[in-house]
Formats: structure tokens, sequence, C-alpha cells
């Protein structure tokens, strides 16, 4: 039933954007690409208006966080084409401690919660967004909770006091 | 198994009973709790048990809940508390007309339990008074009965001064409420 190839849609994306394209590789069935930050929105636009490869559906996105890597934060989306049951993902990547990423809000209005909760638990900023504040977490919250260097236990518990347990 | 209403302790004489009037009032008090479930979790799925046939909360006077806070005289605190939620939680028994009591139903709700996390309240106590801890994850239907007929306890002994008691507002203000 699917006749989009990861073949068509990755020289799709060189013939249309080129040296934005970082890279790409097929993580279990799933094409995945990498692209360059300030190339995001308009891969993502080109995908959707596409008549061919149509990927109409946003599936999900959320930010990401890998602190070994020099460029650690990034977003991810993925991308459904329901017509032809063809899925993408797209990726990219900043070595910007304040990410600040163009919204998709207005290809998705879905977008919406799904970018808040990248600002809630990431701290990444959405240019262009309806309403950039928390959506999960306690408006008084300090910290993105998501990021790797975020203490995640409660440092008030007082029945963690060693002694309790022998030490 | 019927729990009778115990004689109260007074002068006694054909057709009368003179006693005092706290001992009348924390009798009628004690079997007469309505209480509030604030079930967020699993520990409000052990309550409903608490409150169905096989158990049956209301052999203790207790079967009336009341889902207003105005009307309430027990708010059972079920569950993880998000801290998050915790200003609703303390709007709700700030609503509660005194007097008051809080029992707070298994760990999360005492301790914050299996959620050591930045985002869980690590026990109820941190924001309102609790009167009687459940332990348990969760506690059995049995546990939940124990603990109400703690408060009833409490509510019978309570003296009808209590509340207007220096002890019981400086209580009160230590955790910020009026």
């Amino acid at each position: 039933m699917s006749n989009i190839t990861a073949e068509l849609a990755i020289e799709k994306l060189n013939n249309q954007f080129g040296d934005q394209i970082v890279s790409s590789e097929m993580l279990y069935d799933f094409l995945t690409v990498t692209v360059a930050k300030k190339s995001v929105k308009d891969v993502i636009q080109f995908l959707h208006d596409d008549a061919e490869l149509n990927c109409h559906f946003l599936t999900t996105c959320c930010g990401l966080h890998y602190p070994d890597q020099s460029e650690q934060f990034g977003m991810m989306y993925q991308l459904h084409n329901m017509v032809a049951n063809y899925r993408i993902r797209i990726k990219s990547f900043t070595a910007d401690a304040e990410p600040v990423f163009d919204t998709i809000t207005d290809i998705w209005p879905s977008a919406n919660w799904m970018e808040r909760e990248a600002f809630d638990f990431f701290g990444f900023r959405f240019l262009g967004h309806p309403k950039m504040k928390r959506i999960l977490n306690m408006d008084s919250l300090e910290g993105w909770p998501l990021r790797k260097e975020f203490p995640l236990e409660d440092p008030f518990r007082a029945d963690k006091d060693d002694k309790m347990f022998g030490r | 198994m019927s729990q009778k209403v115990e004689k109260l302790e007074g002068f006694e004489g054909p057709g009368f009973l003179a006693t005092s009037l706290d001992k009348a009032v924390g009798l009628a008090r004690k079997n007469s709790l309505w209480p509030l479930p604030f079930a967020t979790s699993c520990c409000g799925i052990e309550f409903m048990a608490t409150m169905a046939s096989t158990y049956d909360l209301g052999r203790f006077g207790a079967e009336r809940l009341s889902f207003s806070p105005r009307q309430a005289d027990l708010l059972m605190v079920m569950g993880t508390i998000s801290k998050k939620m915790g200003p609703v939680l303390r709007q709700v028994y700030e609503q509660m007309a005194e007097p008051k009591w809080v029992l707070a139903v298994g760990a999360c709700a005492t301790t914050g339990g299996i959620f050591d996390t930045y985002s869980v309240l690590q026990g109820i106590d941190r924001i309102i008074p609790v009167d009687v801890y459940i332990p348990g994850c969760p506690p059995r239907p049995e546990q939940i009965l124990d603990g109400v007929l703690k408060i009833q306890e409490l509510v019978q002994n309570e003296s009808r001064r209590r509340r207007e008691s220096p002890e019981y507002l400086e209580l009160l203000a230590s955790y910020g409420i009026e």
C-alpha cells in the first residue's frame, strides 16, 4: 500500500534543501532525518505541503537532551502520511543553552500543548507560540526537570536520612 | 457485625439521663461523620470497596459522603498529591467548616510514598494538619476502617473548646491558615 520509500523521501529532501539535511538513517524501518536548526520549520512545511509525501498529520513532537553531544539540545517531530501510511521523523539539534525554535502551531494547532510541554520540561522557547507557559508542572517550579542535570528526587524528604538505613 | 452506640456516663433514672454537653455532642458527632473523599489514585479504589457492601463504612454512621467541603466533617485524602494539586487541596481544607478532621490514607498522602520526585508533595502534612495517618500502598479496606475508628475516637473525646484554644490556632497559624 505504501509506495513512498525512504529513498524517495531522502531524494526529495536533498533536492529541496541540500546541505541543510545533516544526516539521515533508518531506525527500525523509520526514516529519521536530522536537519539544521534554522531550516527545520521549512522542512516540516515542505513535508506537509508536498503532494506526494503529504505528511498531513503530526503524531508527536518533544524536546531532547543529550548532555554528551556538543549540540546537546534538540527537538524531534514525528509526521505521518495516513493515506500511504508512511511515517517520517525529523530531528534538529542546537548548542544553544537557551534554545529558541520556530513554532509549528500555525501548521498544526495540535502542536500547541506539545511545544508547551517542551518548554515546561526543557526550557525551549517557541517563536510565535500563542501561550508560552508551563503546562504540566506547577508555575512556581524553578528549573527544567527533563534536562539531565536537574535533581529528580525531592530534597526535603525526611525519611531519606542515612541513619534510618544503618549507613 | 453491627456497632452499638455505647451508653454515656452520667446520672441516670427512669426515662432520663443527665450528662455533660461535651459527651452528648461528642457521641452525636462521632456517629454522624460526613466524609469528603479526596481520591486521586489507587487508595481511592480501596475507599470504594470500603464504602461498598462488604466493608460498608455506613455501619459507622459515615455513609453520607459530602462532595462539597462546606458540609463535610472529615477530609479523607486518598492518593498521590502533586505539588500542583497542593493549593487545591489546601483550598478544599480551608472551605470546610469547623470542627473538621483530616485522614491521610496511604503512603502517598502520608509521605509521598514511592514518588520521591520533584513534582509530588512529600506528605500532605506539609500543607494541612493531619489527624490520623493510615499506612499501606494501598491500605486494605480494614485499615481504612481502622483509621476512621481512630478519627471517631478523636471526635468523641474532643473538648467543645478545642477549636478556640490557643494551641489549635497556633497549629493553624503554623500552616499559614487563619
